[in-house]
């Protein structure tokens, strides 16, 4: 429950003098995702406790070490969630980790991500400076969108103290269905029921059964439930696909992320693949070779992360053009002009 | 006071960039007569206006990279413009520089049913969108009152809201990604048909970004289907304060309206003597809840509304019978900021954002700064984001009036700031709200923004002196704020 900010900046300005780059960490749940990055530790976790919370106001703030199952209970005792389910991948998940790797949850195609929930951000830059952006309210253009910027960052930009993040009602009704189909007609289904105004709020499509879930007032899912149809299961696959905890995880094969349009079609690569989120998010597990897997999602409208089981210091992210990784070089230098934060985590120029 | 200084082109270097221009687009793709260029003096914060040295509209990214070449070449700024309505002062030309229409960029190039997207050119007209979505029974979301005539360019650039981001978002929030050019004309893509793209997240921050980081000259915006059903209620309150506590009752009771708004007493009488809504003109404040969803939803949502609404004190709680009802308590909403520009010759509006639990006593305090300033002021905002617009009522004609009338502005911004809130929710910053932005950010902050500013264009050319103010630019301002016993900015000279 304190504030370390002064701790960290020193932190910070000392590894400044010293050029000797940092290791942000949080509770290391997400240690396994991007690449391989040396330095010293900068320890987040003492940094922790949630310094405003008005549930009226649908904005949670907290320091960045706080874990995600408190902020999460807290919300739940108010009737409240985090819309964008991030994904815990281990008991140490925190607020600042959470923001910084950036992923979502089952209901982000219908309730926004990480990003999108962000309102404000205290960070220390690359000089040990605090600086604030955005705030607590829904809206805000004053300045440039420093905090959005965070999100997916992977700590490469400057060590996240603070957040503030807006939240929303638990839904009143939730209730999933399954179907059996086969993937041609499951995707064509998930597609014709996204173009209607339905409370849908997750999908999950495996080895010839869907999954769809519905949130909203009791009536409202009770009556789309019915326009829907299919068997309503009583254990729901929701927080087990979010943290990766369904046997079709459990691979010593590499694992990839596919973000894709949802209406691309099955992008045909040797392995099993799991779709999520009406076909924007597919999960493949395949040993075919990264370049080719690469071409062939950039070939449809998407990109590729090869999120499990790629060699420490490979290439994790989708590769940028060159004048795109200028910019970020420069974004980069923009905001920690001696490279000390998480150097090589993203990319290996960042 | 906030216009940035008037610079003017030396003839004989006028002469050459236009001679340059000429040379690279097609004839009328380059207005250089006084003319030709006073469409192009100000946009929607009209109290602003200067002629550009020249005006271009190109029509192809080639030629826009043309543009961008012959203005780096001369060291020319490059002021981008979509429809004009901004207002904030974000398009106001600057007498040496390049103003860039974007209006002939208006087509629309693909409407994609399956993955519910839209791939538009910047210059296309918000609603327009919507409208050729229709057919799919889809829409575009983000509608703010200028819909008719915003480009969507704009609508990027100024991370534009609506009535209806409570519940959909702002800008930000539905779309998935852009091309753009940077200063230095090279073509960038961000984000894209997929729900994220790799890498940071250039696409937050070229989002409400006011032209200074990048042109943006393609547009892939979300689009959602429309819901089945669509109801609104009207409630009438006795005070202000009540109709807030309303407000933070139906999200404390987990309902998350369509569209949330209020109107106080000024602001019901003028927008009824306009479109006669049949507006309570008795009433102290007036709350329009919005909901849909499927028939199911809204009828379960309605009763509960309802219910909250009489609960919280509402001394009359109306439901729209009809579309044409609908459409009619919306009228007075919408045309709110007209309806007050036929009751004073001049009006202001201001942009604030709070936490809504400080409505009441930011209202107040505006009513004793109305006094104060012997300025009258009408409110309607985003109540469910605490999205304020006061309306300052002055006569520009009258000496001093202007200046008080942004004095005024100027001090309720303040307050925003002061209870935890922020000078623009979504306006932007352009060039009327530099002095404020001083307040609410701190010199290493504003450092910070002007050093990423730098990495997109590291010559200053796109939009110099709009939104972020230079250090000693807030020195002038004289706003130097103490918090905490420190002053800020106090390595620079006292003015
Ligand atoms: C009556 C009225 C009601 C309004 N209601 C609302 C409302 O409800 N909500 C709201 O958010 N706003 C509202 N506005 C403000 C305004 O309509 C929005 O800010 C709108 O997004 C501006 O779009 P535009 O095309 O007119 O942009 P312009 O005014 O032409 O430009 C705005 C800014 O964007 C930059 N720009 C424009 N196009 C591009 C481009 N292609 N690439 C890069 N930069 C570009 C310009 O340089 C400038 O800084 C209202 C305005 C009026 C006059």
């Amino acid at each position: 429950m304190t504030d370390r900010t002064r701790e960290l900046a020193e932190q910070v300005r000392q590894a400044g003098i010293q050029r000797t780059p940092l290791c942000i960490r949080g509770g290391g749940s997400k240690a396994f995702h991007g690449r391989n990055s040396q330095g010293e530790p900068l320890e987040m976790a003492g940094h922790a406790g949630v310094v405003s919370y008005e549930p009226t106001e649908l904005v949670i703030t907290a320091r960045a070490g706080t874990p995600l199952t408190e902020i999460e209970a807290l919300l739940a005792e108010h009737n409240q969630v985090l819309p964008f389910e991030p994904p815990h991948f281990g008991a140490g998940a925190t607020l600042g980790g959470m923001l910084a790797a950036g992923l979502s949850g089952p209901r982000r195609p219908w309730s926004g991500s990480v990003r999108d929930a962000v309102l404000g951000v205290k960070i220390l830059n690359g000089r040990g400076e605090p600086l604030g952006f955005g705030g607590q309210v829904m809206k805000n253009v004053a300045g440039y969108d420093v905090s959005r910027l965070m999100a997916g960052s992977l700590g490469t930009l400057g060590v996240i103290l603070e957040t503030s993040i807006k939240v929303l009602p638990r839904p009143a009704a939730s209730l999933t269905l399954v179907q059996e189909l086969d993937a041609a007609r499951a995707a064509r289904r998930v597609l014709d029921l996204g173009r209607q105004p339905l409370p849908l709020s997750g999908s999950l499509y495996h080895a010839g059964r869907l999954w769809l879930r519905l949130c909203g007032g009791e009536q409202g899912v009770a009556a789309a439930r019915q326009s829907i149809g299919g068997e309503v299961v009583q254990v729901p696959v929701w927080q087990a696909v979010r943290d990766h905890a369904l046997p079709f995880f459990q691979t010593e094969s590499p694992l990839w992320r596919l973000s894709l349009p949802a209406a691309a079609p099955d992008p045909a690569l040797p392995g099993d693949i799991l779709t999520e989120w009406g076909g924007a998010q597919r999960w493949l597990v395949s040993d075919a070779a990264p370049e080719a897997i690469r071409t062939r999602v950039q070939a449809l409208g998407g990109h590729a992360t090869w999120f499990r089981g790629h060699p420490p210091d490979g290439a994790v992210f989708h590769p940028l053009p060159a004048p795109l990784l200028a910019l970020h070089r420069a974004v980069k230098q923009a905001l920690d002009p001696l490279g000390l934060f998480n150097p090589g985590r993203l990319y290996p120029e960042l | 006071m906030n216009a940035p200084a008037e610079v003017l082109l030396a003839p004989e270097l006028r002469r050459a960039l236009i001679a340059d221009l000429r040379a690279a687009l097609p004839a009328t793709a380059v207005l250089a007569e006084a003319e030709e260029l006073h469409p192009y003096e100000c946009d929607g914060l009209s109290a602003y206006r200067r002629l550009p040295a020249v005006a271009v509209l190109p029509e192809s990214v080639e030629q826009v990279q043309a543009v961008l070449r012959v203005c780096r070449e001369h060291g020319v700024p490059v002021v981008p413009r979509g429809a004009g309505t901004g207002l904030s002062g974000g398009a106001l030309p600057l007498s040496n520089g390049v103003l860039l229409g974007l209006a002939r960029f208006n087509r629309i190039l693909a409407i994609d049913p399956d993955n519910r997207i839209a791939r538009v050119q910047p210059g296309v007209r918000n609603l327009a969108i919507s409208e050729a979505a229709a057919v799919h029974g889809l829409y575009y979301a983000p509608d703010p009152s200028s819909q008719i005539a915003c480009s969507i360019g704009g609508n990027v650039a100024e991370n534009s809201g609506g009535v209806h981001c409570l519940k959909y978002g702002l800008t930000v929030h539905n779309v998935l990604g852009i091309k753009m050019l940077t200063m230095d004309g090279e073509l960038l893509e961000l984000g894209g048909a997929s729900l994220d793209g790799p890498g940071y997240d250039l696409l937050a921050l070229m989002t409400g970004s006011e032209g200074l980081l990048g042109i943006v000259i393609e547009v892939t915006v979300r689009l959602l289907p429309k819901p089945e059903r669509t109801q609104v209620l009207l409630a009438a309150y006795a005070s202000v304060e009540q109709a807030g506590e309303a407000v933070a009752a139906i999200i404390a009771n987990g309902i998350i309206p369509a569209g949330l708004e209020m109107m106080d007493n000024p602001a019901i009488r003028a927008a009824e003597d306009f479109v006669h809504a049949g507006y309570p003109v008795e009433a102290e404040a007036i709350l329009l809840c919005e909901l849909d969803g499927t028939n199911a939803e809204v009828s379960e949502a309605i009763m509960g509304v309802r219910e909250l609404l009489l609960q919280s004190g509402a001394t009359e709680v109306r439901t729209a019978t009809d579309e044409a009802q609908r459409q009619k308590f919306w009228a007075g909403r919408k045309g709110a900021f007209p309806a007050v520009g036929r009751i004073s010759p001049d009006y202001y509006c201001m942009d604030g954002t709070i936490p809504r639990q400080h409505l009441g006593r930011v209202l107040k305090r505006i009513a004793q700064l109305s006094g104060e300033y012997g300025l009258k002021v009408a409110n309607v905002f985003h109540a469910g984001d605490g999205n304020l617009h006061p309306l300052i009522l002055f006569d520009a004609n009258r000496e001093g009036e202007l200046e008080r009338a942004e004095a005024f502005g100027t001090a309720i911004l303040d307050l925003c700031v002061a209870v935890g809130g922020t000078v623009t929710g979504e306006h932007g910053i352009g060039i009327e709200k530099l002095a404020p932005m001083c307040s609410q950010f701190g010199a290493a902050e504003l450092e910070q923004f002007h050093a990423l500013k730098a990495a997109f264009d590291p010559a200053g050319l796109l939009n110099p002196g709009k939104a972020v103010p230079t250090l000693h630019r807030c020195a002038e301002f004289g706003r130097m704020h103490v918090q905490g016993g420190e002053l800020r900015f106090p390595e620079l000279p006292r003015f």
